[in-house]
């Protein structure tokens, strides 16, 4: 899928500028270590971030993290409140910029195009990398057909019979369909709040992203919505890219491949700690810090 | 026991008079209740002062067009037509202006920016009606003449309500100057409304791609409409109630107005321009039935927009200008 807008050079991904980022290896980019005890093979990056620091006004609030995504897993960000997890999903659909007065330095290649390059424009990143708020967000005045349609509006998706097509397919994926089949012309804000999350899902993957960025998905949901929400995300994995913010260590544990520590400083500002498979994670952590977490002894 | 209690300095359990409580809530019931009083008494007093009219007019009064002191013949159509005419062709005009300086105002522009020019437009609204007025007579009406009439009736003369002979009075004097006058309300409501559509809506739409405009578009127009229906009745029950710089620019003739540049007549304005020079009882008792449907009017569209402004705000209050 190919950001058909103009300036062709900066998002076209089929051209030479998907090499260039692939040979570019900072030296603190926090790789998988090699070693017997990786269990999870990275596979293909999905998104590259390189010293990205995230900023409110003059106050920096996620320093220095770089991390590769790989593609087609489950990626978690952990860590307690106040260590810039949230701030950081949100570099990477530049939606931190949304918020007044932030800012984001560092780049973030998808597929070899630095998503923060002048010439790339962030509404086509977005299409791109879809995201799911921490609240269900579903919009009230559209039906939940119009819902999950909402996103195909901004591309040159026109054929009703498609936009029915799509919008099945999304909330099949979104595991939604079976309750909601029948109900399609009824406004979105009508459902549970696990349904509405999950249309929020459905909304999300309609444009067919590469990329979906979960922050907190669940956090306003019981358990049983928020088991409902952790299975349709294995399946969501074997078409795009997942990364998700929880503040959840259990989910983290049951639903990421990958697993990145994040922990602000004395100084406020959020940093990486830790990033490897999710499973050495968890048994083996390298850092004490992260120990010092998983295992509940702060955050 | 009291002894005891007395003596470690502790306070009696036992039941005080409270006086001071008795009278103040005595007086802040009392002041709630004449409110209520006033209104009782405005519907009672209009209702009975303006009953031999209601009578001696009948239903024909709501809409047959002849207004003759002297034959005691008194209808109301005129004043009804002026008035409707003239406040929703303000409204129009205000609520167009009105939502676009709301969404410049919460959307686009910056702190700097926003603040004095909100502030500015609410400044309207302190103007008092007979400034405006007298402006509209003196600077609008004049321009309307002398200027903007002629070219407007050479070049849109052909449409049926758009020709006709420009006066300084008239219709669309009336139109312009109750649409300055009510913007400031409209704006203001508008402002409001549209700054209260949840920042996780603006984001819902902002992450599957949409620009700027397609944001207020899709999501915060939708979901401020009901706000902004109830910013625009807010202006109307203004426009509807407002007497004297209509009275002064309107022209205050009696007749259905032909053109936009046709003397015309509202109800507030025939109340104000007659009252003083009544020529019988009958004709006191009709302005008075003029006034009591003016009043019902004014009430309704009131109560409608206050409910409407209240669902989309989620019951906080909204600064309203008037």
């Amino acid at each position: 899928m190919v950001l058909d807008s103009e300036p062709r050079t900066a998002v076209d991904v089929t051209g030479e500028t998907g090499t260039q980022s692939f040979q570019f290896q900072p030296q603190n980019a926090l790789k998988a270590p090699a070693g017997p005890e990786v269990r999870e093979e990275p596979g293909d990056v999905a998104l590259r971030a390189e010293h990205v620091h995230a900023y409110y006004g003059q106050k920096l609030a996620v320093g220095d993290v770089s991390m590769e995504i790989y593609a087609r897993k489950i990626t978690a960000l952990i860590g307690p409140s106040g260590c810039g997890k949230s701030t950081y999903i949100r570099c990477f659909n530049r939606m931190h910029e949304f918020t007044p007065h932030a800012r984001v330095e560092g780049h973030i290649y998808l597929e070899g195009t630095d998503i923060y390059d002048p010439n790339v424009d962030a509404t086509r990143v977005r299409q791109r990398i879809g995201m799911v708020f921490q609240k269900p967000n579903p919009f009230p005045t559209m039906s939940i057909e119009q819902n999950v349609a909402a996103g195909l509006r901004f591309t040159n998706i026109r054929n009703r019979s498609e936009i029915r097509d799509r919008v099945e397919t999304a909330l099949k994926q979104a595991a939604l369909w079976d309750e909601v089949k029948g109900d399609l012309k009824k406004p979105g804000i009508a459902l549970s709040g696990g349904q509405q999350q999950r249309l929020c899902i459905a909304r999300a993957i309609a444009v067919e992203p590469e990329v979906v960025l979960m922050d907190e998905p669940c956090s306003a949901l019981d358990p049983i919505a928020t088991l409902k929400i952790e299975d349709l995300m294995y399946g969501l994995a074997e078409r795009f890219t997942i990364v998700i913010v929880t503040h959840n260590l259990q989910q983290a544990a049951r639903v990421s491949d990958w697993t990145g520590f994040m922990l602000a400083g004395e100084d406020g500002v959020g940093r990486l700690v830790e990033y490897r498979p999710t499973q050495d994670m968890f048994t083996n952590p390298r850092e004490d810090r992260t120990e010092a977490y998983i295992t509940g002894r702060f955050g | 026991m009291a002894g005891l209690a007395q003596e470690r300095g502790r306070t009696s359990l036992v039941n005080r008079v409270r006086i001071g409580d008795w009278i103040f809530t005595a007086l802040v019931s009392a002041a709630a209740a004449v409110v209520l009083l006033i209104i009782v008494g405005l519907f009672y007093e209009l209702i009975t002062r303006s009953w031999p009219a209601v009578t001696h007019n009948g239903i024909d009064f709501i809409w047959a067009t002849e207004w003759n002191p002297p034959r005691e013949v008194f209808n109301a159509g005129t004043f009804i037509v002026g008035t409707v005419v003239t406040s929703v062709a303000a409204l129009v005009i205000a609520t167009a202006i009105g939502v676009l300086v709301a969404i410049y105002l919460v959307e686009i522009a910056p702190p700097m920016v926003a603040r004095p020019v909100s502030f500015m437009v609410e400044l309207l609204a302190a103007i008092p009606s007979v400034v405006f007025g007298l402006w509209g007579v003196f600077v609008l009406g004049v321009f309307i003449r002398d200027d903007f009439g002629p070219r407007f009736v050479d070049v849109f003369g052909f449409i049926p309500f758009f020709d006709g002979t420009p006066l300084i009075t008239g219709l669309l004097s009336a139109v312009l100057i109750l649409a300055t006058m009510i913007l400031p309300t409209v704006m203001a409501v508008s402002r409001d409304v549209i700054a209260a559509v949840p920042r996780s809506q603006r984001e819902g739409i902002v992450a599957l791609g949409a620009t700027r405009w397609e944001m207020i578009q899709l999501t915060v127009l939708p979901y401020a409409r009901s706000g902004v229906l109830g910013a625009a009745i807010l202006g109307l029950a203004r426009a509807v109630g407002e007497t004297l710089a209509v009275t002064l620019v309107i022209g205050n003739r009696v007749g259905i107005p032909h053109t936009i540049f046709d003397p015309a007549y509202t109800m507030a304005s025939a109340i104000a321009n007659q009252f003083t020079e009544v020529e019988n009882d009958m004709h006191r008792a009709s302005l008075l039935e003029v006034a009591l449907l003016l009043l019902i009017i004014t009430f309704l569209i009131n109560v409608a927009a206050r409910l409407l402004v209240w669902r989309v705000t989620g019951g906080q209050r909204v600064s309203v200008v008037e």
